[in-house]
């Protein structure tokens, strides 16, 4: 195994990941996946791990502002990308909107899972912020939740949507609500 | 002004989460997230063969492999075994050892027989590929049937027929004299299928010994810190003094962590071994098919009724196959034991007698998931009415109406004594709220287009105070059921309260000090909880059966209270006037009837007093303000109670139970919280949605399991789970400190025979009844294609 010239998957390697809009280098082996990186060595462990199998979401981080599966995607493969996680949505103290509604809406309960709906709901928003709730369903349906039964996930990303809207109708009166 | 400031309660509103703000923003703290320096991570070897004896374990390549650190076998650690014990006399209990690593035998696949430790988790991983185990493997006990079998290979030699329990109970005097003469005698053969309970975290512990408190710190994914700290001592020979658990946030639990996991003692052990911090994360793979697994049930059942459709008589015959070993603290007589108890529910049966039994089998061991057995014989109860309903031609509904429980407390055939509940009521709104949005003309109007659209309910009711009478009446060993609660008061007029109750996703933190906010008038953000650690909390039996408000929450309103008498007291004093005058809201200590300025201190002023001021105390009050209370349930416990509308319709081409409407009527007493309580009920619907229609492990002849990841084990998604409208009534209980009853389970026990009922109405024209769980494609395609496909 050692004569091997391909790198193997234990060697440790230098990578650098744009997380959060900070620049980290992380010495690490090949094979680590992106959330174990995240969690592990960054210690953003807001980031969770449900499945490794890429089904149930709880790892969704958003990779160029796209929801990703972090537990399919070796960190590696990261470079050069920019990563965020559940930790960069709110400002200091202040919870963004996307988490208040979710817990004006009891959108949680053990909040396992609620990073990983987070991400995916600020990253589906970003792309289509006229989301109907049929639609917000259908994305909701990509993640896993065991606790609330999926209702009141879909509502909090709905009001997140609808409010979002109002107030940019308001600023921008000239556009339709 | 806050609400609360006003004077109103907070019990009863649906206050801001106080844990959601770590949580949502990725702050919460679960196991995996603990990183301590120097920390190992373990990973287990795990048995291929379903049943076998262990001819050899070689580890000796492992600990050659770059990063293992460690490898352990059962002999290595030699620690002591996990006994779960029933008080009951050997011929209807036989205890099964079961050892935190497998020694001589392995009784299912996924059971573990070394602990692999590494400097990461890939490392200790690396390391499993190099353990060489020989096996003489034995055949595999599977099924009900090979395990009763005269002959059957014995999974415990000590069992025999494979039998852990077995009672015969409430055998009314001349039964089968009624079931001779009934009108009409209707029969179900009910199964249900092998779940996983499935938090979504899944299990996981980081052990280390700390030499300054001389202590080992188990921190722990567990809904039993005390329980755990109990077996992990008495396997590891340490004084209970000498063990701390701890647990943090926690990703669900829905029972399966209400157990003590073998894996979790064997981590401590190797970190007593090794000297270093070991964390186990249990991965998914594991979490499927090697955890504790449920509901594997068989009832045979018929009842007798009248020409009124009035029930006459139950008889059952109950088989529960838990799997490879007991579960502690609970033993494998949990689902039977519980099935035999509780199964009249609501109705009233004049007579009844059923036969328990639990088999081991060479599958997965199980443990309690929400509803324990509830869900199960609430089927078997709905579909004998449904049947005799239709034998009888009466409507569903109005069979029910006949036989529920009107009058309470009613005393019913199996020895249980219900509280007041709200049975017909529910029952008639829930009827109401589906009959006014029009799915009685929508199923007619369907049917006339050659749809099928069903219509089904459940009636049922959940005992939730179990106090230690009611799990004494079980026989068990160790008997749950108190809980004890301190609130204390610091210098500046701030609380902590401590619960020996463990909250994985009910709000603890919030509903607690909602109760504790309310006895002191105290605002809440001065409130904090303490739960989960056995060095601050007293004692406690934790989290299951719903019992967290009921119990511990009560437990929690009597400590306050007594704190109150207490501050009241010192006012008092102070006033030189009666602790009755002296009344505790708003935030403040006031002196009633009172106008002037003098007459209002703070809960900062009084605490001031109690702990830096004592010389002004008069004799007879202590310094300090701590409270301390015990609660229990010393009657039969206390009874939620539900009904369940669930509209379906089949399709035709796939074979797919499509839920068009789901309905919830609850009556869980006084609740603290109604956002939670309708949390509650909305995921426990969803997961038994995901019973009735979804999920099951199943195993080929070689005891394999089939659901090994996510592919394989169909967790329903927001796609497949329904809206679910929930509508409130409330019963007070009068047993309880808060009036509240438990909420925690309602929802699972409901759904099954809910959405079973529902879809069986819309297979009515085919004449095809389902009497399985889950109910597949398949069944429902077959049952509305019956000529073969070409
Ligand atoms: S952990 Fe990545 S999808 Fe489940
Ligand atoms: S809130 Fe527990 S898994 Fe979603």
């Amino acid at each position: 195994m050692t004569d091997d010239t391909l790198m193997t998957p234990r060697e440790p390697q230098l990578i650098a990941l744009n997380v959060n809009g900070e620049q980290h280098e992380v010495i690490t082996e090949a094979r680590r996946t992106l959330v174990d990186v995240l969690r592990h060595e960054l210690r953003l462990t807001g980031t969770h791990v449900g499945c490794e199998h890429g089904i149930c979401g709880a790892c969704t981080v958003l990779v160029d502002d796209r929801p990703v599966r972090a537990c399919l995607m070796f960190a590696a493969q990261a470079e050069g990308a920019r990563i965020r996680t559940v930790e960069s949505l709110a400002d200091g103290n202040r919870l963004s909107d996307l988490q208040r509604a979710f817990g004006e809406h009891h959108a949680l309960q053990c909040g396992f899972c609620t990073p990983g709906f987070l991400m995916l709901a600020e990253g589906f928003l970003a792309e289509r912020p006229e989301a109907t709730k049929e639609e917000i369903r259908e994305v909701v349906a990509a993640n896993m939740c065991r606790c609330t039964g999926y209702q009141t996930i879909v509502e909090a990303i709905d009001a997140c949507a609808t409010a979002r809207r109002r107030a940019c109708a308001r600023a921008c009166p000239s556009k339709e609500d | 002004m806050t609400p609360q400031e006003s004077g109103r309660p907070l019990v009863g509103r649906s206050v801001p989460r106080r844990e959601d703000r770590r949580l949502v923003s990725g702050r919460g703290r679960f196991v995996d997230d603990i990183a301590l320096p120097g920390m190992l991570h373990a990973q287990f070897v795990r048995s291929t063969v379903a049943h076998g004896e262990i001819m050899s374990l070689d580890l000796s390549a492992v600990r050659r492999v770059p990063g293992v650190v460690a490898a352990f076998s059962a002999d290595d650690l030699a620690i002591g075994d996990i006994t779960a014990q029933l008080a009951r006399p050997r011929s209807q209990f036989v205890p099964t050892a079961m050892p935190v690593l497998a020694r001589d035998k392995v009784r299912y696949v996924g059971e573990p027989l070394a602990i692999v430790v590494g400097l990461d988790a890939y490392a200790a991983e690396d390391g499993l590929e190099a353990a060489r185990v020989e096996y003489a493997p034995l055949p595999p006990v599977l099924g009900e049937e090979t395990a009763l079998a005269d002959d059957a290979v014995l999974v415990h030699d000590e069992a025999a027929r494979n039998t852990l329990v077995d009672v015969s109970l409430f055998a009314t005097d001349g039964i089968d004299d009624i079931f001779d003469a009934a009108h009409r005698v209707v029969e179900v053969d009910v199964t249900t299928g092998r779940q996983n309970a499935l938090p979504l975290e899944t299990r996981g512990a980081v052990a280390h010994w700390d030499d300054r408190e001389e202590q080992l710190l188990l921190q722990t994914c567990t809904q039993v810190p005390h329980q755990v700290r109990t077996v992990a001592s008495r396997c590891l020979r340490l004084d209970e003094r000498a063990v701390r658990v701890v647990v943090p946030d926690m990703g669900g639990g829905f029972g399966q962590k209400c157990v003590v996991g073998r894996e979790e003692i064997a981590a401590a052990a190797a970190a007593l071994r090794l000297g270093r911090p070991v964390k186990w994360i249990e991965d998914r793979k594991d979490a499927l098919s090697a955890s504790f697994l449920a509901r594997e049930q068989h009832y045979r059942a018929r009842a007798a009724f009248d020409t009124d459709g009035r029930i006459l008589a139950l008889d059952a015959d109950v088989v529960c196959d838990m799997g490879a070993y007991s579960c502690y603290p609970f033993t494998a007589g949990i689902e039977p034991l519980m099935a035999s108890a509780e199964m009249p529910g609501v109705y009233k049966v004049p007579a009844y007698r059923v036969r328990g039994r639990a088999i081991t089998t060479n599958k997965a061991p199980t443990a309690p998931y929400r509803g324990v057995s509830r869900p199960q014989y609430v089927m078997v109860v709905e579909r004998l009415f449904e049947r005799a309903a239709r034998e009888l031609g009466l409507d569903p509904v109005e069979i029910r109406r006949r036989n529920v429980i009107t009058d309470f407390p009613y005393t019913g055939v199996n020895d249980i004594t219900y509280d007041p509940g709200s049975y017909l009521e529910s029952l008639n709104l829930c009827e109401r709220v589906v009959r006014d949005e029009g799915w009685y003309d929508t199923r007619t109007a369907a049917a006339a287009e050659g749809r099928h659209i069903g219509i089904g309910y459940a009636c049922f009711s959940e005992r939730t105070g179990y106090g230690s009478s009611a799990f004494a009446q079980r026989k068990m060993q160790v008997v749950p059921g108190f809980d004890i609660s301190e609130v204390r008061m610091d210098t500046s007029g701030a609380v902590t309260v401590t619960t020996g109750t463990m909250s994985h996703g009910q709000s603890h933190e919030t509903t607690m000090a909602q109760i504790v906010a309310d006895a002191l008038g105290l605002d809440i953000a001065r409130v904090r909880l303490h739960q989960g650690d056995t060095d601050r909390v007293t004692y406690g039996w934790g989290t299951f059966a719903s019992r967290s408000i009921t119990v511990g929450g009560s437990a929690v309103r009597l400590a306050a209270e007594r704190l109150g008498d207490k501050l009241r007291a010192i006012a008092a004093a102070l006033w030189d006037t009666e602790p009755e005058q002296v009344e505790l809201a708003g935030g403040q200590v006031c002196r009633r009837g009172g106008d002037g300025a003098r007459d209002v201190l703070t809960h900062q002023e009084i605490a001031e007093v109690a702990y830096l001021r004592a010389d002004l105390l008069p004799k007879d009050i202590e310094p300090g303000l701590t409270a301390t209370a015990t609660f229990d349930v010393f009657n039969d416990g206390t009874f939620s109670n539900a009904t369940h509308g669930v509209v379906v319709e089949l399709h035709q081409d796939t074979g797919q139970v499509e839920i068009l409407r789901y309905v919830c009527v609850e009556d869980c007493g006084v609740a603290i919280h109604p956002q939670v309580v309708e949390g509650q009920c909305r995921g426990g619907i969803a997961q038994g949605i995901a019973g009735a229609l979804y999920e099951e492990v199943t195993y080929d002849a070689a005891g394999e399991p089939s659901a090994t990841s996510f592919m394989d084990y169909k967790v329903p998604t927001a796609q497949e789970i329904p809206e679910v409208s929930v509508h409130h009534l409330e019963t007070p209980c009068a047993f309880t400190a808060t009036g509240a009853k438990g909420a925690g389970e309602g929802g699972t026990i409901g759904a099954p025979a809910a959405v079973l009922n529902a879809v069986n109405d819309a297979l009515r024209p085919t004449g095809t009844e389902l009497d399985h769980t889950p109910i597949t494609p398949q069944t429902v395609h077959r049952a509305l294609n019956p000529e073969p496909v070409p």
